[in-house]
């Protein structure tokens, strides 16, 4: 062979050697062009659009909690108010235990390791110093959970006794939805600092009552929807307040549940009888009726103690949009539904409808002046079904998808990105903006579509420089911050913003039951066609 | 270098066959490497926690682990760029493309191409057991088995011209 190449033929070493030796490096050259080319037309893009949009999440800083520690009293430890103790860093021997064979079994089930994370790196300073369940099975796991040191809780059997304790600095109240107001209302006059569960109260009149009391005591109040912690929510606000996605004129939330115990059909303790739960404590300012297992463990199937759907799930919904929008009490609600998926006997809808009407809110406008003002929220939801389906909040320029990822796309039509839809840097199918904590350490702006398909696998915690927190956790910890530095406002879902949500959903209620559209009077904060007798009539008043 | 592999002999359009495939794959490394250091969020976790197969817990379990996943994703981006460089110049080629052919494999197995598995991220293509991470691997192998460098790349100042 002629033609042929191999080391050995080579002698000297000229410049053809020198040559065949660089052979690659025109190569890297082009390369280098090629790339730089195509960095600087990406980060053009990128940084048109971050200009455009200049989204960010404010993250609060980790609070101080030295001093003394803060002495809690728990109400309530069913499933809910067991969930709240963990969050503060208390957990009983069964769950820890189960836990850690869940761990054994999968390992990706990091549930026991990021509760002692959490446990070690928060240091909340606080002690369980009282329990109160009427239920002794109840009371006796709470007390487990609570104890520290060796030290137990002491177990009330009133809610009064334990208010009046002077071990108590504040109270949790995770009992039933009838208690929350009577309540927290004793607990305000009494000043200690509450936390208590959603839907914030029951009734119209105790709604009233309660931010009277609280605003009179300067207790630290605060509800518990702890979404408002979710990161993706912190960035969400931020694209709002910089009208991002121009008028928004529809909101769209859901509930899609199907299967039993989404639909409150929650376990009947084997120990449940009139000795062991005492039964006209339970019942309160709920009518009368004999010792019923089912009222006591399914209470939210019942009006007298929860109001289904509305004050377990519409609240959550409304609040998340609420905490982005701050729209307030709707101007009228109308609410319609039926009970189609468990027919058991149950009072409260398991198919419900509501459709809020806020027709002089507005969260800005990229058109001229005037056209633009109004805003409908609606909340569709049913327990036969589970098909996810987003929260969508509907702009002239955007849409906002949001969950536990973010992201927002351009409208086809939209004023406010015309040019930049024109030019091809924008499309209506691409996100202008992905929040996704699961694929990246951290917000980006233009994540790829990789991102996108990784986002839409969904996780149910959220993230903070990329490690996976319990959103309660951080909710009742801004709670007990407020409580060390004495400042009410330190809440995000405090005593105003917990009156709204409880109106809010009230509202959905009244209308429900009493089959008539619901108005709110702004200026003299009540519902303005809706009399005493008709509320008496629904025990609502 | 083994005198067997040394003493090949090559015709110009032979070697320049194995010198295009050498960059092209050189190139590809290099711009999968610097896209990722150019992205200060970048992170292989999304795509790990996704993974499947036989070493999927293996896998996931790297994942979950933030401080690994730092190593991880630094030995992975500074591994393509160096990998590309390598086979692009022409330097250091065998490690190179030995190195490619770990870092392609690593790919392959943590989103082995199935009957029944299915990504978070869909493939640009379709592919049955076969697909392009192991394409690429076995292309790496011929470039080991068939080396260019020694004679087109910085190798060729290296190379000690009595192995022949």
């Amino acid at each position: 062979m002629s033609d042929s190449h191999t080391t050995g033929n080579n002698s000297g070493f000229g410049r053809r050697e020198l040559l065949k030796g660089l052979a690659g490096l025109p190569l890297l050259g082009l390369f280098g062009a090629g790339a730089w080319a195509k960095s600087a037309a990406d980060a053009d893009k990128q940084e048109q659009i971050l200009r455009e949009l200049n989204i960010e999440a404010q993250v609060p800083p980790l609070p101080d909690m030295s001093g003394d520690p803060l002495r809690i009293g728990i109400v309530g430890f069913g499933i809910r108010g067991e969930q709240l103790l963990r969050a503060l860093g208390f957990a009983t021997n069964e769950w820890k235990t189960s836990m850690a064979e869940a761990a054994a079994a999968n390992k990706n089930d990091t549930r026991l390791a990021t509760f002692q994370e959490q446990v070690r790196d928060s240091n909340l300073n606080i002690r369980i110093t009282g329990v109160c369940d009427v239920f002794d099975v109840h009371a006796n796991r709470a007390m487990e959970a609570g104890t520290a040191d060796g030290k137990a809780p002491q177990r009330f059997r009133t809610f009064e006794d334990m208010i009046a304790s002077p071990e108590i600095d504040a109270v949790v109240i995770a009992t039933p939805d009838h208690w929350h107001a009577p309540m927290a209302i004793a607990a305000a006059n009494a000043g200690k600092h509450v936390y208590v569960e959603k839907c914030m109260t029951h009734k119209v009149g105790e709604t009233i009552a309660l931010r009277e009391a609280v605003k009179q005591s300067g207790i630290v109040f605060q509800v518990g929807h702890q979404h408002r912690q979710t990161q993706s929510f912190l960035t969400a606000m931020d694209a709002i307040r910089k009208n991002v996605l121009g008028h928004v004129s529809l909101i769209q939330t859901n509930t899609n549940r199907n299967d039993d115990n989404g639909a409150w059909q929650y376990d009947i303790h084997q120990d449940a009888s009139p000795q062991t739960i005492d039964w006209q404590q339970f019942l309160g300012n709920a009518p009368e009726v004999s010792f019923n297992a089912e009222h006591f463990f399914r209470w939210r199937k019942w009006w007298p103690y929860g109001s289904g759907l509305s004050g377990d799930l519409l609240t959550h919904d409304y609040d998340r949009i609420n905490c982005l929008l701050q729209m307030g009490i709707p101007d009228s609600v109308m609410a319609s539904g039926g009970v189609y998926t468990h027919r058991d006997g149950r009072e409260v809808p398991d198919v419900f409808q509501v459709i809020m009407e806020f027709p002089n809110y507005t969260t800005g406008t990229s058109q001229e002046q005037g056209k633009e003002q109004g805003l409908t929220f609606m909340y569709s939801s049913t327990l036969g079904n589970q098909y996810n389906r987003g929260t969508l909040l509907m702009g002239h320029d955007a849409t906002m998808e949001l969950g536990n990822t973010l992201f927002i796309y351009p409208d086809a039509r939209s004023t406010r990105y015309k040019n930049m839809l024109e030019e091809g840097l924008l499309t209506p199918d691409n996100p202008i903006y992905a929040y996704n904590p699961a694929s990246s350490k951290g917000g980006d702006a233009i994540t790829s579509p990789t991102a996108a398909y990784f986002a839409n696998k969904g996780l149910l915690y959220t993230y903070r420089d990329g490690k996976r927190i319990d959103s309660t956790h951080l909710h009742m910890r801004e709670w007990l911050a407020g409580i060390r530095q004495n400042k009410p406002e330190l809440v995000s879902c405090g005593i105003e913003e917990g009156f709204q949500e409880a109106m809010a959903a009230h509202m959905a209620t009244i209308s429900y039951r009493l089959g008539k559209r619901i108005e709110w009077d702004k200026t003299n904060e009540r519902l303005s066609n809706v009399t005493e007798e008709e509320l008496r009539s629904i025990n609502m008043a | 270098m083994s005198n067997a592999v040394i003493s090949r002999t090559y015709s110009t359009s032979q070697l320049g066959a194995l010198f295009a495939l050498r960059v092209l794959i050189g190139w590809h490394f290099l711009y999968e490497g610097l896209v990722k250091v150019w992205n200060p969020n970048w992170s292989a976790r999304g795509y790990l926690a996704d993974s499947a197969g036989w070493f999927a817990g293996m896998f996931s379990s790297m994942a979950a682990n933030p401080g690994l996943m730092n190593v991880l994703d630094f030995l992975n981006m500074w591994g393509l760029v160096l990998v590309g460089l390598g086979l692009l110049l022409g330097g250091l080629t065998r490690w190179a493309a030995i190195s490619g052919m770990l870092l392609l494999a690593m790919y392959y197995l943590s989103h082995p191409p199935l009957i029944g598995v299915q990504y978070a991220l869909p493939s640009e293509g379709s592919y049955l057991w076969v697909n392009k991470n192991l394409i690429e691997a076995v292309a790496l192998l011929v470039i080991l088995l068939f080396p260019t460098s020694h004679l087109w790349g910085l190798d060729r100042f290296f190379t000690s011209r009595k192995a022949a």
